[in-house]
């Protein structure tokens, strides 16, 4: 049985055979599973990376929040409301595969609100108008698929199973913005303007989603050799832009890039290079939103630590409850004998 | 959780299996923190039943899981790695006996 729990009392010292073990796991495309013995590295580019989407999925759902007391019916609020509720699910499953490699739950809260530890550079951009929330379904989830599709055969086995949940999920996510879109490109023009103004403001940040350049992304070779990742972030761009450019054709939106062109000798579209300064600025905790993101985590995680408490007591005193019952029972049982 | 040793007095650690429909085997899906057993089952559904993927589940205090060791070579299988006969193949029987 592999639990949450089997992980906690690895040691992590290399007995003999143990690498030879895991390299073979790898190499026959085989899970890693949590009471397996794994290199250090392996374990903590784990931990780091499934904190690090985690912690977007929690994040991920402000931006989005804002806009469920504001949608204009009650059909896209309950959406919006079941999309949001979904990504919350996502960040729980993650931390649970996370736990599942030794870390504590309470402990990545922590680095995630002092800032210690990253999410996506994505989540910390505004939300100026509702055709936001359709761009963002079209355009950040849908990036976030071509992403998360390899994940589910990524060699950590809980890191897997947890993608596959998620993955399924996605696909109404995009959907729904999707047709959102649609909605408001059969609007007015002033509709049709806010769909192209979402779309100028998100289109290049989507494509940061995907992380550095390949020839500045350092992390990248030791997780491609032990499997964690599948393709490199330059090759999911591209992914991402050849099914997305024919989607923008068929709303009626134009993607932002002067540069973009189908190129035919590479059977792939072409296009200009993100503003990988803005990205850096972003990432390291300079973008419009990032200080309010995190003081909002904080708020809730502070006001929310009284609650923790009470159902801690709660439930000690009807275990206390229960015991007392117990004994009586056995009291009375006793007696009658 | 015991792991912790803070001050903090987190939720403990439950996890959880969904039978998906009637005649399947519950299913170990992943984990949760809950404050005690009924928060564990009402978070359970909320978190791992949004779309009718369970008609039953069980959840259990990860503490109270005891695991065999890591290690799929480990002696504690041998007993089942050396008994071939008791796999059907290793009876030859002739093709002309039917329905065997
Ligand atoms: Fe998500
Ligand atoms: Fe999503």
């Amino acid at each position: 049985m592999t639990t949450s729990q089997g992980a906690r009392s690895d040691g992590g010292g290399a007995e003999p055979g143990l690498q030879e073990q895991f390299d073979a796991t790898i190499a026959k495309d085989q899970r890693i599973e949590p009471r397996d013995w794994m290199p250090e590295g392996y374990r903590r580019t784990l931990i780091r990376q499934i904190a690090q989407h985690a912690h977007s999925e929690i994040i991920g759902m402000q931006p989005e929040g804002e806009w469920i007391t504001k949608a204009p019916s009650l059909r896209r609020k309950a959406i919006l409301f079941a999309k949001v509720q979904d990504e919350a699910g996502h960040g729980l499953y993650l931390y649970s595969a996370a736990e599942t490699l030794g870390a504590d739950r309470a402990d990545l809260t922590e680095r995630l609100i002092e800032g210690r530890q990253k999410y996506s550079s994505i989540f910390n951009y505004p939300t100026l108008t509702f055709a936001d929330v359709g761009v963002i379904g079209w355009l950040v989830d849908g990036a976030a698929i071509c992403n998360q599709v390899p994940l589910c055969r990524t060699s950590y086995g809980p890191y897997a199973r947890a993608m596959v949940r998620i993955c399924k999920e996605e696909s109404f996510h995009q959907r729904q913005g999707y047709e959102l879109l649609m909605t408001m490109m059969r609007g007015t023009d002033a509709q049709r303007e806010m769909v192209q103004d979402a779309v100028n403001r998100w289109w290049w940040p989507s494509l940061m989603m995907f992380g550095p350049p390949d020839h500045d992304s350092p992390n990248s070779a030791a997780s491609m050799a032990w499997k964690i990742k599948r393709h490199s972030n330059d090759e999911l761009r591209q992914r991402f832009v050849d099914m997305t450019v024919p989607q923008a054709e068929k709303l009626g939106v134009t993607l932002p890039d002067p540069e973009l062109r189908w190129n035919e000798e590479r059977g792939h579209y072409d296009f200009g290079t993100p503003d990988w300064a803005e990205f850096k600025r972003v990432i390291s905790g300079d973008g419009p939103c990032n200080a309010q993101r995190i003081a909002r985590r904080r708020a809730a995680h502070e006001e929310g630590a009284w609650v923790r408490e009470a159902a801690l007591a709660h439930a000690a005193k009807q275990a206390a409850r229960a015991g007392r019952k117990r004994e009586d029972q056995s009291a009375q049982e006793g007696a009658a004998a | 959780m015991s792991s912790t040793g803070s001050t903090r007095n987190d939720w403990p650690l439950y996890e959880v299996f969904v039978r998906g429909k009637r005649g399947l085997n519950h299913v170990h899906v992943g984990s949760l923190h809950a404050a005690d057993d009924a928060m564990a089952l009402s978070h359970a559904r909320d978190l791992y039943t949004r779309r009718n993927e369970g008609v039953s589940i069980w959840v259990v205090r990860s503490e109270h899981i005891a695991a065999s060791t890591r290690d799929e070579k480990d002696p504690f299988f041998a007993p089942s790695a050396d008994k071939v006969y008791r796999h059907p193949t290793f009876y030859d029987i002739p093709d002309d006996v039917p329905h065997i």
